[in-house]
Order: C-alpha cells, then sequence, then structure tokens
C-alpha cells in the first residue's frame, strides 16, 4: 500500500515538473515570438508542413463524420419526427464540438507526431548542438516557427474540417435520405450562431497551443536514441490526445 | 595524480618548444584549460586537466576511445560547464559568460561534427549561407559569392543543390567544413574529420586543414583517435587517457616516446597500460557459474 502510494506520489510529482518545465519553454518561446514574426517565412513554411500537408486527412476525416452524422441524426430525428432539425443538430455539434476535438486528434497523429520526431531527430544527429555552436539559438530557428505553425493551423484546419463535414451531413442526410433541402439550411442558419462559432475557434486555438507546445518540447527534450526519438513521438499523441479531451471539457463548461 | 603532477608529467621531449609548460606561452594561447574537473553521473571523466592551445597552430587531441576527447570539445565550446578548474578561450574566461557572451565568442569559432551535422531541411547551398543569414544583413549577391567560393574550396561547388541526404559521408563532411569556415573564424574544431572516410576524402580533409589554417592563420584544434593521420598535419598533440593529459608535444616527440602507455597508443597495441578488457570478474569463474549475470 506504502509502495503503491510512493508510485503514485512519485507520478504526480514527476508530471508536475514536467507541467511546470512545459511552462518554462512555452515562456521561452513566446519571448522569441516577436522576432519570428519579423522572419514569417519561416512560419509560412511551417503552416504549409503542418496545415496544407495534414488537409487530406482532415477533408476525408471530416467528410465520413459528416455522413456518420447524417445517418444516424436522420435515423434519431425520424424517431421524434423532427429529421428538418438535422442540419441544426449537425452544424452545432460539428462547430462547437466534434470539429475542433477530431481536427486536434488527428493534428497530434499527423502533424504533431512529424513535428516532435522531426526535432528529436535534429537533436539525435546534432543539428540542434551546430546551430548552438553557430550562435543561434535552436529555440528561436526551430521550435518557434514550428509552435506558430501549428497554433495558426489548428482553427483553420477546425473551420475546414466542419464545412466538409456540414457537406457530408447533407450528402447523406438531403441527397441520399431525403430530408427537405429548404428545412436542412433554414434551421441550421437559424440555429447557429456566431458565438457557437466563435466558441469552436477559441477551442481549437487552445488546442492549437496545447498540442504544438507538446509536440515541440517533446521532441526538443527527446534522448538522442532512436528509441529516444520514437518515445518522444509516441508521448507526444498520448499527452496531446489526453490534454485535448480535458481542455475540452473545461473550456465547455466555462463557455456553456 | 594532483594537477601539479599532471601538469609536470606528460611533457615529451623536453628539449622542443612544446604545447602545454613552456613559458612565455600564456600570450600566445587562444585555449588555456586549467586543474579541469569533469564527470557524469559516478563517472570521472576528467580530473585535473590542464592543456594550453596555442594560437595559428594546428593542436591534435588524441587519446583512446572514451576518453572524453569529443566531452573535451563540448566544454572548450561552452555546451557544457566543469565541476572545477577554468577555461579561457580567446582571453575570455567560460564560467563568466553570459549567454550572449558565449554566443558572440562562438561566432569566432567553426565546429565540424563527427557526422557533419548538416541541416537536412536545408540544400547544400542553404547549409552553408545559414551562419550568414542568421548573423549578417549581407545582400544575397554577394551571400552567394560567399557561399560558392567555400564550396569551391572544398570542391564541391557543383552539389551545391543537392541534398544532405544525396552526400556520401566524405562529402557531408566536406559541407559542413565549408559552413564551418563560412564566417572566417579565428578558430576551427574537428571532431573525428577522419571517422569512416575513404582514402581519397581523408586525403582532401587533410590538405584542408593544413591549408586553412596556412593560408588564413586559423587555430585548428583537431579531435582524432587516427594517429597516423592527425600526425601528418599537427603541429602540437596531446595525448589524453585515464582522465588526464599523459603525454603531450609534436606527433615526432610523442613517436619516440619511451614512455608505455604512449606507445601502445602510437603503435596500436591492444593491451598494455590501457586495458583490452573492460574491468570484468574472473573470466574462468563467470563461466562455470550457474545463473545468467
Amino acid at each position: 500500500m506504502i509502495g503503491v502510494a510512493q508510485d503514485l506520489w512519485l507520478s504526480l510529482r514527476r508530471a508536475l515538473e514536467t507541467l511546470g518545465s512545459m511552462g518554462l519553454f512555452l515562456g521561452r518561446m513566446l519571448a522569441y515570438i516577436p522576432s519570428a514574426l519579423l522572419r514569417f517565412d519561416l512560419v509560412v513554411a511551417q503552416i504549409f508542413n503542418a496545415g496544407a500537408l495534414s488537409l487530406v486527412i482532415i477533408m476525408l476525416c471530416g467528410l465520413f463524420i459528416g455522413m456518420v452524422l447524417g445517418l444516424l441524426g436522420v435515423d434519431l430525428l425520424q424517431r421524434v419526427g423532427s429529421e428538418d432539425a438535422l442540419g441544426a443538430g449537425a452544424a452545432l455539434s460539428l462547430v462547437k464540438e466534434l470539429g475542433p476535438v477530431t481536427t486536434s486528434l488527428l493534428f497530434a497523429g499527423r502533424a504533431g507526431t512529424a513535428l516532435a520526431s522531426e526535432i528529436g531527430l535534429m537533436r539525435a544527429t546534432d543539428q540542434l548542438s551546430a546551430m548552438q555552436m553557430m550562435a543561434v539559438d535552436p529555440v528561436k530557428r526551430v521550435c518557434v516557427p514550428r509552435f506558430l505553425g501549428g497554433v495558426i493551423s489548428m482553427p483553420l484546419l477546425a473551420v475546414i474540417f466542419s464545412a466538409i463535414g456540414i457537406f457530408g451531413t447533407q450528402l447523406i442526410g438531403v441527397q441520399v435520405m431525403s430530408v427537405d433541402a429548404g428545412a436542412f439550411w433554414s434551421q441550421m442558419r437559424a440555429a447557429v450562431e456566431l458565438q457557437d462559432v466563435m466558441e469552436g475557434v477559441v477551442k481549437s486555438f487552445a488546442f492549437g497551443i496545447a498540442c504544438s507546445l507538446i509536440a515541440v518540447y517533446e521532441g526538443f527534450n527527446a534522448i538522442p536514441t532512436a528509441e529516444g526519438v520514437g518515445r518522444a513521438t509516441t508521448r507526444t499523441v498520448v499527452i496531446s490526445s489526453v490534454a485535448t479531451l480535458i481542455l475540452d471539457y473545461i473550456l465547455t463548461a466555462v463557455m456553456l | 595524480m594532483t594537477s601539479a603532477q599532471s601538469a609536470a608529467a606528460p611533457r615529451v621531449g623536453a628539449a622542443d618548444a612544446g604545447p602545454a609548460s613552456d613559458s612565455g606561452v600564456a600570450g600566445d594561447a587562444i585555449v588555456e584549460i586549467r586543474d579541469l574537473y569533469y564527470g557524469v553521473g559516478h563517472r570521472q571523466i576528467f580530473e585535473g586537466l590542464d592543456i594550453t592551445i596555442r594560437r595559428g597552430r594546428i593542436t591534435a587531441i588524441m587519446g583512446p576511445s572514451g576518453t572524453g576527447k569529443t566531452t573535451l570539445l563540448r566544454l572548450i565550446t561552452g555546451q557544457i560547464l566543469p565541476d572545477k578548474g577554468t577555461i579561457v578561450v580567446d582571453g575570455q574566461n567560460l564560467a563568466h559568460l553570459g549567454r550572449k557572451g558565449l554566443f558572440d565568442l562562438r561566432k569566432r569559432m567553426g565546429m565540424l561534427f563527427q557526422n557533419g551535422a548538416l541541416l537536412t531541411d536545408l540544400d547544400v547551398f542553404e547549409n552553408v549561407a545559414f551562419p550568414l543569414r542568421e548573423h549578417t544583413d549581407l545582400p544575397e549577391r554577394l551571400i552567394r559569392h560567399i557561399v560558392l567560393t567555400k564550396l569551391h574550396a572544398v570542391g564541391l561547388r557543383g552539389a551545391a543543390q543537392m541534398a544532405p541526404g544525396e552526400l556520401s559521408g566524405g562529402m557531408a563532411r566536406r559541407v559542413a567544413l565549408a559552413r564551418a569556415m563560412v564566417m572566417d573564424p579565428g578558430m576551427l574544431i574537428y571532431d573525428e574529420p577522419f571517422a569512416g572516410l575513404d582514402p581519397i576524402s581523408l586525403g582532401v580533409v587533410l590538405r584542408l586543414i593544413r591549408q586553412m589554417n596556412d593560408a588564413l592563420g586559423i587555430t585548428s584544434i583537431v579531435v582524432s583517435h587516427d594517429v597516423q593521420e592527425i600526425s601528418t598535419v599537427a603541429d602540437d598533440s596531446y595525448l589524453l587517457a585515464e582522465g588526464r593529459v599523459v603525454a603531450s608535444g609534436s606527433p615526432k616527440e610523442l613517436h619516440a616516446s619511451k614512455s608505455e602507455i604512449v606507445r601502445q597508443f602510437m603503435s596500436g597495441m591492444a593491451d598494455g597500460p590501457v586495458p583490452f578488457h573492460y574491468p570484468a570478474p574472473d573470466y574462468t569463474e563467470q563461466l562455470l557459474a550457474r545463473e545468467k549475470k
């Protein structure tokens, strides 16, 4: 029993230490953001890497999740005789919840792992040490543009995910299962307000900060071996996914 | 052994001017290491190390694997700090330098890493241009001119558009050399520059080290355990073992040394003062033991 308590205490302490170290790392990156914005070409390249290269997977998943919503939504709403509310229900769930959360989980799996492994490999192959020897701070040159690229990409990806998702719902609900098109779109327009859209944008922005920070931090602090880089990549996916869901609950509770 | 002993013991060929213990060398020194102690965990890597590296010369740091040669370079470049002792580089004590001071000092140094450490997201041209783009506001035309000049010096002007992944080990090392000298540093540090090179690349790198030193008047520190190769270009040399300098002098002096440890290293004998076997329990007992460990 005492052993279990000690293990728990050690795990908690380690988690708090990591959180503190991550906070300091974030502070260091924030201090470099003004100078990073002056070299925006580096950030644009990372928006391409994290955002544009994730587009296909985001659009594909958005389409299929929207189609599933269409199928299940029609089935459920028909039972209570209100299938006309399909558009409003799907749009609200996509914009406020499914869009930001699923995008964040997909981002962690694609862009997050790519970031962590890329920076980890740079550490393992002495590229970060070489930068330091050239009097260039790797946090400024490598981490900050990648962090900003992720933070900027995430809300854009979430918006695209939601839009494609609504298209998927419409495809199944209206085109296949004969829900009235006019009712679908008009109910959606009546139900979805700017505040709902902003809620989704705020969430995806917060997820973007969390996922990008975790990926960059894990890569930068990876043990410089093949195993260490692999572990950093795995930790990126696991921690980002858990952080996304915890943050989602907190933000939903705050913005209700 | 005390630091005083380690400083006194290693000198080989006392008649000739040597690197470490000469009087009048201090003003000529670009790197001075005194009474250096450094350890990792329970393992003590350096115990009272004293080294003086003279300006404008090629100094070889030699020693068996695991003696801390690369660690010494990391200490000289301020990547890690010693547990005790002082390191003065170009008149500046590294312990008293802030981050900015350290970065300013590094702008006057170039370092060639063991594996080249080229930035994999940039092509050869951009790798060499990297320090110029980070530290200067030179016009693009001038950057292009400087980069092509440096690449021409290492014979790789034609590879400017290649990606690091397309280069052989020797080519990557030469590109890294071009990058290390693109800011015209006063000191160039080479970490195992000959490891894994074919004879042609090896000859090219050796010639480049000598030529750059003579033509540009820079100081070169070469860490290597390739005795024959390094002996052909080094002016001074230090032999490290057991956390200290066990011999110093010109490569010729080291070759002529009667010291057992120096002879073992210089002639590549498997066993001697530096044991072939890592400390282990009795061989027979271990073979006959039932348990795996």
